[in-house]
């Protein structure tokens, strides 16, 4: 084979490209259909960019921007200034209005605290109905979340006490709320958390033999295959 | 004098009284019980575990076995708590086809309620006659999505299946119906002089009791508290229609059986306005993505179920499976006070009060 003869393919095969792009464009030319696609598809590209942009825009502006106050906001404020004054200043950990729940005000208490709280809240700011008591395993700690509300006007508070997942102990809220006392013994049973101070921790779901905690993340059951 | 040995008795767990796997143990002195202790757990089939390894649209069907004598309360309550994570529109037709389901459902477990609970003091044939009626709105359910019970039926963002030609119609006429028959029941039973000694009186607990023991529906409205969520947190479309919610003064059975009689025909008054605005066209579906992710967070959302407060409490990290999720069971909760009712009481009056709460142990269990 000739030098020639290789060269040949070489020079034909860019110019077949050549001749490709040619005919797309012609093409494209020829058929206003789908010229107007790629026009299309051009236009969708940049709005696209220009929606980003707008979207990155916004962010900005509502990260610097104060967000609008939440309707709940008073309430939170007032039962927090109501324990920070009765209890004590470092009583609360944390304070927020959790939105996705209809801004829902949420308050996180040392459980050190947590007792003498709870008698608070149910005597000076009438949350008298305890309508739910559940247990988080968040893997780096326990949590325990108790949904309060008053029956008188309709006013709700979440509070969540942290424990510790070496040595789980939450103070127990049965004294004061005689509904937690199967809540707790629940809690107990699935996630391991103590309550100290409660009448009557047993197990109420699983026999009383049982091992391990199920609902703990690192739970592993006894036989694989169940 | 006579005396008599302290006596350990067990009732249950497989015991027709106690409308399912559920024991108490209790110390009898004679005929008087001097102490009670609930024994649970043997339908407890772990569904809040099963649930964090699945997404939300297969957890629906576990909902319906918690407690299936209502499985449709228990539906709304999980697409409700996504759907209020997710933000999404529910559709005006799915939801009035929600409401109505959710209704007729009510009605069911009354009747279920009624005629059992009537069964354990004695009366046989009122069990039959519940079980009829029941059967007819079991029917309309099945021939909307195909099952007797366990229905499967809600969606998040809307429901599953469209009403059949004619399925309203069928429900319209179902009212008048069971309009007629609840007089017709009322007059058979209610009145009777046996039925009144064993119930009036017994089981009683005052406002602060109930609420110091977080009780909800007709053991809580028998004291005199006006909660019903449908009343005081409306959810769906219940601020649409007039309807009342019946309350007792004394706290007892016969209090608990009033009222969830009355709540039949308040059922009845919400279908009949339901029926009447039914929008005639429109989706079932609402907008929702492909995968069903809420963002990160937690909600706790809770209804009115025949039994009480059914709640929800969802903790998402942006995942299709929830990362924990509980559910706030009536039965459940309502059950706690039991063992300080039967103090004193007669072994026969345990029966009484234990069907006056109106326990599914699917859902005590969970």
């Amino acid at each position: 084979m000739s030098e020639e003869e290789k060269k040949e393919p070489q020079e034909s095969g860019t110019a077949e490209a050549g001749e490709q792009a040619k005919q797309k464009t012609a093409e494209a030319e020829a058929d206003p259909e789908k010229a107007a696609k790629l026009k299309a598809a051009a236009e969708a590209r940049a709005a696209r960019a220009a929606a980003k942009a707008a979207a990155e825009a916004a962010e900005a502006a509502e990260a610097s921007a104060p967000p609008a106050p939440s309707p709940k906001q008073p309430e939170l404020d007032a039962a927090a200034a109501l324990i920070r004054r009765e209890v004590a200043d470092e009583a609360l950990e944390e304070v927020y209005i959790n939105e996705l729940n209809g801004h829902m005000p949420t308050i996180i208490v040392k459980n050190d605290y947590w007792r003498s709280i709870a008698e608070l809240l149910k005597i000076e700011n009438d949350l008298t109905y305890l309508r739910n008591v559940s247990g988080v395993d968040y893997e780096t700690h326990l949590e325990v979340v108790y949904h309060l509300v008053s029956l008188q006007s309709g006013r709700e508070l979440t509070v969540k006490v942290k424990a510790d997942r070496e040595k789980p102990e939450v103070s127990s809220a049965t004294p004061v709320w005689a509904t937690a006392n199967w809540n707790e013994r629940e809690i107990y049973d699935l996630l391991g958390i103590v309550f100290t101070g409660h009448p009557d921790l047993r197990r109420i779901m699983m026999p009383d033999d049982w091992v391990g905690h199920p609902l703990r993340k690192d739970y592993e059951p006894l036989d694989s295959e169940v | 004098m006579i005396r008599t040995e302290e006596l350990l008795l067990n009732v249950g767990p497989q015991h027709p009284s106690t409308h399912g796997v559920f024991r108490i143990v209790v110390k009898l002195d004679g005929e008087v019980i001097t102490e009670a202790t609930p024994v649970m757990g043997y339908l407890h089939r772990g569904t809040e575990k099963l649930a964090e390894q699945l997404n939300y649209t297969q957890i629906i069907p576990y909902t319906d076995r918690m407690d299936y004598v209502s499985a449709m309360t228990n539906n709304y309550v999980l697409v409700h708590a996504v759907e209020t994570m997710m933000g999404l529109e529910v559709p005006e037709r799915a939801e009035f086809m929600r409401l109505i389901v959710m209704e007729l459902q009510r009605v069911a477990s009354h009747l279920v309620w009624w005629g059992t609970y009537l069964l354990d003091i004695g009366a046989m044939s009122p069990f039959l006659y519940a079980f009829r009626d029941r059967e007819t709105i079991i029917n309309l359910f099945n021939e909307l999505c195909g099952a007797r019970l366990t229905y499967n039926y809600m969606r998040v963002g809307g429901v599953k299946w469209d009403a059949p030609p004619g399925w309203i119609d069928k429900v319209s006429e179902f009212i008048p119906y069971m309009e007629g028959k609840l007089r017709e029941y009322d007059k058979l039973v209610s009145g009777n002089e046996i039925f009144l000694a064993r119930i009036k009186g017994i089981g009683k607990y005052d406002a602060a009791t109930a609420i110091d023991y977080g009780l909800s529906g007709a053991n809580l409205r028998c004291t005199g508290v006006d909660w019903d969520l449908r009343k005081a947190e409306p959810y769906s479309l219940y601020s649409r229609f007039e309807f009342d919610v019946p309350l007792g003064q004394n706290g007892d059975c016969y209090d608990r059986y009033r009222i969830r009689l009355e709540e039949i025909s308040q059922s009845l008054r919400i279908l009949k306005q339901a029926i009447a605005q039914f929008p005639s066209g429109g989706e079932t579906m609402g907008k929702v993505p492909r995968a069903i992710r809420p963002p990160a967070g937690e909600v706790y959302t809770r209804i009115e179920s025949p039994r009480g407060e059914i709640g929800c409490h969802i903790v998402s990290k942006g995942k299709a499976e929830p990362y924990r999720l509980k559910f706030r069971r009536p039965s459940f909760v309502n059950l706690q006070i039991l063992p300080k009712l039967l103090i004193g009481e007669t072994m026969t009056n345990l029966i009484t009060i234990l069907g006056g709460v109106d326990i599914v142990v699917g859902e005590v269990d969970c």
